[in-house]
C-alpha cells in the first residue's frame, strides 16, 4: 500500500461517513456535520486528482458558505427542524424503491458498455500546472468568458430571490400620531412602536 | 498505472456510491433540508466524477471549469432553497415535504 493509496483510503472513508450522516440523521444539525465531512474529503480527493483551485474552492464555497447557511437555517428554525419518529414503513419502502431504481440503471450500464471500452482506466502521469489556478483561469476567461458572465447573473438573481422569497410580505402598520406634541418630545414614546401605550413622565407625580 | 497505484476507477466507483447514497436520501427523507442536503451530495458526487475524467486529460481544464460551473449553480442552488424552505415554514409551521400540498387542495 502506497502513501497515495492510503491517502485516497482515508478520504474515501471520509466522504462515505459523512454520505450515511448525512442521510440518515435524524437531526440535521448532524446531517450537515456530516456534508461538512464529505466535502472536505471530496476536497482532499480534489487534491490527489491534481485540482488545487477547485480544492480551494471546494473549501472556501461549500464548508465556507453553504454548510453555514444550512446551520443558520436550522438554528432560525429550531426544535421544529428535527424529525419526529423512528423510521417508518413508508421510508423503508421508498428505500427498497431507489436501491432498485439504481439497481436497474447500474444492470443497464453494465449491459451497455461494450466489451472493449470495460477496462481499468489508469491515471495518466501528471504534468505541472495542471489544475494551478493559473491554467484553470486562463480556460474560465478565454473559452469559458460567456458561461462565467452568465454565472454571475445567476448568482445575482439568486441572492435577489432569496431576499424576495424569505421576507416574505410585511404589512405595513399605521402608527398613530401621539396628540400632544410636547408629550411625544419629553418622557413620551421615542419609537413609533409606543405609540399606542399610555404615557407615564418621569415615574413621579 | 501511475506511481500511486490507483485507477481512475476507484473515484469514479466512490463518486458512483456517494451519488447514491444522494438520491436515495432525497427519495427517502420527508424532512427538506435533508433533501437539500442530499441534493449537495449528489452534486459533490458528479463534481469528482468531473474532476477525475480531467485528469485523464493532461492539459486540458474544460472538466475542472465545468465543476466550478456547477459550484457556482449549487451555491444558487442553495441560497434559493433554504430561502423556499423558510417562506414555506412561515406559511405551514413544518419543514415536512408532506405538507407541501396547497395546491391540492
Amino acid at each position: 500500500m502506497t502513501i497515495g493509496g492510503l491517502y485516497f483510503i482515508c478520504c474515501a472513508i471520509l466522504a462515505l461517513s459523512g454520505a450515511f450522516i448525512t442521510v440518515l440523521a435524524r437531526n440535521p444539525i448532524r446531517g450537515a456535520m456530516g456534508l461538512l465531512t464529505t466535502i472536505v474529503g471530496i476536497a482532499g480527493l480534489f487534491l490527489q486528482l491534481e485540482a488545487q483551485f477547485l480544492a480551494a474552492i471546494q473549501i472556501i464555497v461549500y464548508a465556507g458558505a453553504v454548510v453555514v447557511l444550512f446551520v443558520f437555517v436550522i438554528l432560525l428554525l429550531g426544535a421544529d427542524a428535527v424529525d419526529g419518529g423512528g423510521i417508518g414503513k413508508a421510508q423503508i419502502a421508498r428505500a427498497i424503491g431507489g436501491f432498485g431504481m439504481l439497481a436497474a440503471v447500474a444492470t443497464a450500464t453494465f449491459l451497455l458498455v461494450p466489451e472493449e471500452m470495460a477496462k481499468p482506466l489508469a491515471l495518466p502521469p501528471s504534468v505541472l500546472g495542471h489544475g494551478s489556478v493559473a491554467s484553470v483561469g486562463k480556460q474560465l476567461f478565454t473559452v469559458a468568458v460567456v458561461p462565467f458572465e452568465l454565472a454571475t447573473a445567476l448568482l445575482i438573481v439568486a441572492v435577489v430571490g432569496a431576499i424576495a422569497v424569505a421576507r416574505g410580505r410585511h404589512s405595513k402598520k399605521v402608527v398613530p400620531l401621539v396628540a400632544n406634541a410636547s408629550n411625544r418630545m419629553f418622557g413620551g414614546p421615542v419609537h413609533p412602536r409606543d405609540a399606542g401605550r399610555p404615557i407615564v413622565s418621569g415615574g413621579k407625580q | 498505472m501511475n506511481q500511486l497505484g490507483l485507477l481512475a476507477d476507484h473515484y469514479l466507483l466512490l463518486a458512483t456510491s456517494i451519488f447514491a447514497i444522494g438520491a436515495i436520501g432525497f427519495l427517502t427523507r420527508r424532512n427538506l433540508l435533508a433533501q437539500l442536503m442530499s441534493i449537495e451530495l449528489m452534486l459533490n458526487a458528479t463534481n469528482l466524477t468531473f474532476v477525475t475524467f480531467n485528469r485523464l486529460h493532461v492539459g486540458n481544464m474544460n472538466g475542472q471549469v465545468f465543476a466550478f460551473f456547477v459550484i457556482a449553480i449549487a451555491a444558487a442552488e442553495v441560497a434559493v432553497g433554504l430561502a423556499i424552505v423558510l417562506g414555506f415554514f412561515r406559511l405551514r409551521n413544518s419543514v415536512h415535504s408532506d405538507d407541501a400540498d396547497t395546491l391540492r387542495h
